[in-house]
């Protein structure tokens, strides 16, 4: 089997040179992992993982470091075997297809470009293995030169390059044979902080230009809910849950998904029983059965009041009030000394008049409850 | 951009002290016996010189040396980048024994070696004699010369490669196989470029040592004059002999090969640096800062 025959970008809808068959945007499922597990000695670093990716998309693994994401990936690309399960690429089963064959562009998170080769003989590199007319070499290669910024630096040696133009070099020269999938591991991960968020916007761009399907590993929420249309969460070798990004962190499935995503407070169900002082109209909150569950809600989903005004919540004390520019942060502790904390805008802070050491009241707008510990366990307080 | 060392000038009297020490170390042991012999070699005229070289002893003596040295570098050559690839890429039982006993050439007196070789080898063993009577004699023979070289030289070039490719990972070769490419080609465009310094840095040594092998070969080879006598050992049998000029005279060429081996690979290597990493600072300007680029 060979890569489809190297031409300008592969139009949305357009023909699959090899299959000559129709590839709509989000059709077809182009990664298709079944049950895949692989151990390591005795670490389970992959455990029956299965999900589909549409063709098209830009999905993120996300996960901390040792959930398997990068495992996964390998597996993929072929460069891992897995000990079970299966991998099909673009309809085809590819579980046991050698690397060479399985046309995947890879992109590592320290660039790994041929040293001893140019800017141009690094991206050349693919259509020369698979024999691409001298010719046609140049036009592609000068295409993506302009694609990633690069032309003026054809000539360089990756040593002379910096950490952003590297990466730059090692996308086109992944995308130089037409992948049929592109695979990123943590791709931006060795670069500095602004390099990083110029580069994930570009990626973003280059995305919508050029639809190739493309599975991006990180194990940085803002990154993955910033380039992606999807986002696979995974713990422990498992999946947690998959979705959209906005959809992950209105509704997460487990304990897990809700601490890994964004700030959240993690209350003890005995430290919210019993505290409703308006019995009448109590909190709405559904106290788990179990006595592990837990209660999470987010720092700007609480609500803070310094009179009563006859509505439910829950008594505090400000221990530190910090301004962050037009947010502000409250620590704030409930009676039983647990401490919580709230974001809210530093106007309303401003017009309520609230100072540190001042008593008031904390009610929740949103909140989820687990019975299953998350990351943390239900005792810890706080956890960022 | 490294620090610039300070001129002579610019020293504190304790750093120029230590400057004059190893300067004065450096001609004492190196520079010092280098010239005597030199001077000794060259005293008599070119023309004495190139007699003593021309004996048919002396000729014969270098060309064996030539015949060993040329196989042996081939073989350990081609051994060397296979066992450097099977020690870092690949885990197998026994994997941290045979790297540790990689290095016992180094460790062993060639002597040892030598005669390690003779008990299994010679013509009283059991292979030796069986090896002897189809017709392949070993030792006092070519064969057991090379034997003795290959042993005395065959860490060389495995350890002048296995820190580059520790170094540079598998990711470079993980690409090339996303890319289309087989092992035999990601082989020969990026393995091989990758360690073709440290290959011709390794088996420049093993040239080196080869030239100046003398243990292993004296107990090898029987030192039979005009059959199995190499240079070295022809040096030893002219000293021995109360001949010495003819011994210096050979040690002239064969220390003179050595060293303009090594200046070879230095401006080799100086020429390869200048071409794959910047020094030119113009060149860095326009590319943007360097920056370091670690792997964890």
């Amino acid at each position: 089997m060979r890569f489809p025959s190297p031409g300008l970008s592969n139009p949305p809808g357009g023909i699959d040179n090899k299959t000559n068959r129709k590839k709509p945007i989000g059709g077809l499922m182009d990664i298709v992992v079944r049950n895949l597990s692989k151990r390591f000695g005795s670490f389970q670093a992959v455990d029956n993982v299965s999900f589909a990716i549409p063709g098209g998309q830009l999905v993120a693994l996300l996960g901390p470091s040792g959930s398997g994401k990068s495992t996964i990936l390998r597996a993929i690309a072929g460069l891992e075997t897995p000990d079970s399960g299966t991998i099909e690429l673009v309809g085809e089963e590819a579980t046991n297809l050698p690397t060479k064959d399985r046309g995947v562009g890879f992109v590592f998170q320290h660039y790994a470009l041929f040293r001893h080769m140019t800017v141009r003989q690094n991206i050349a590199f693919g259509l020369e293995i698979q024999k691409v007319p001298k010719g046609e070499i140049k036009s592609r290669v000068d295409e993506l030169l302009g694609l990633v910024q690069m032309s003026n630096f054809a000539d360089r040696y990756p040593i002379q390059l910096s950490g952003g133009q590297r990466q730059r070099v090692a996308l086109a020269r992944a995308l130089a044979p037409k992948p049929r999938v592109l695979l990123l591991d943590e791709p931006f991960g060795a670069l500095d902080a602004r390099v990083r968020d110029e580069l994930r916007v570009w990626l973003r761009r280059l995305h919508d230009e050029s639809h190739v399907t493309s599975l991006f590993v990180t194990h940085d929420q803002q990154e993955a809910f910033e380039v992606c249309d999807q986002v696979v969460v995974l713990n422990k070798g498992r999946v947690e849950q998959m979705g959209p990004p906005q959809e992950l962190y209105e509704k997460p499935a487990s304990a897990f998904v809700t601490e890994f995503l964004g700030q959240v407070n993690i209350l003890k169900a005995e430290t919210v029983m019993g505290m409703d002082i308006d019995d009448e109209r109590p909190l709405p909150v559904p106290l788990p059965g179990t006595p592990g569950g837990a209660i999470y809600v987010r720092p700007h989903d609480l609500e803070v009041s310094v009179i009563r005004d006859n509505r439910p919540g829950w008594p505090a004390t400000i221990r530190r009030l910090t301004p962050l520019g037009w947010l502000a942060r409250l620590e704030l502790t409930l009676p039983d000394g647990t401490a919580v904390h709230v974001q809210i805008t530093h106007s309303a802070c401003q017009e309520m008049g609230l100072v540190q050491g001042q008593d008031v009241y904390v009610r929740p707008r949103d909140i989820k409850i687990f019975e299953e510990p998350g990351i943390a366990s239900p005792t810890a307080d706080y956890v960022i | 951009m490294k620090p610039q060392g300070r001129t002579f000038e610019t020293m504190s009297w304790p750093q120029r002290f230590l400057v004059l020490a190893v300067l004065a170390w450096f001609c004492l042991l190196i520079l010092g016996p280098a010239a005597a012999l030199l001077r000794r070699a060259l005293a008599p005229g070119l023309g004495a010189f190139v007699d003593a070289l021309t004996q048919p002893d002396a000729l014969e003596s270098l060309l064996l040396t030539g015949k060993i040295t040329l196989i042996v570098t081939i073989c350990n050559t081609i051994f060397g980048i296979a066992m450097a690839l099977v020690l870092v890429r690949q885990r197998f039982w026994g994997h941290r024994l045979m790297d540790a006993m990689l290095d016992m050439p180094f460790a062993v007196s060639p002597i040892i070696a030598g005669l390690m070789l003779v008990i299994l080898y010679g013509p009283r063993s059991s292979l030796g004699g069986w090896l002897d009577s189809i017709g392949i004699p070993i030792v006092y023979h070519l064969p057991g010369m090379i034997l003795a070289g290959l042993f005395v030289t065959l860490p060389l070039v495995v350890r002048s490669i296995v820190p580059i490719l520790e170094e540079v990972g598998s990711d470079q070769e993980e690409v090339a196989s996303t890319l289309g490419a087989g092992p035999w080609v990601t082989f020969c465009r990026v393995t091989f470029p990758t360690i073709r310094w440290g290959i011709a840095y390794g088996a420049a040594m093993v040239v080196a040592r080869c030239l100046g092998e003398f243990g292993a070969l004296l107990v090898v080879s029987g030192n039979v004059i005009g059959r199995t006598q190499t240079a070295t050992l022809y040096v030893h049998e002219q000293v021995e002999s109360f001949e010495p000029y003819g011994a210096f005279a050979m040690s002239t060429v064969l220390a003179g090969v050595s060293f303009v081996l090594l200046i070879g690979l230095e401006l080799l290597q100086n020429h390869i640096r200048r071409r794959q990493f910047a020094d030119d600072k113009n060149e860095i300007s326009i590319a943007g800062p360097i920056k370091p680029t670690r792997r964890h």
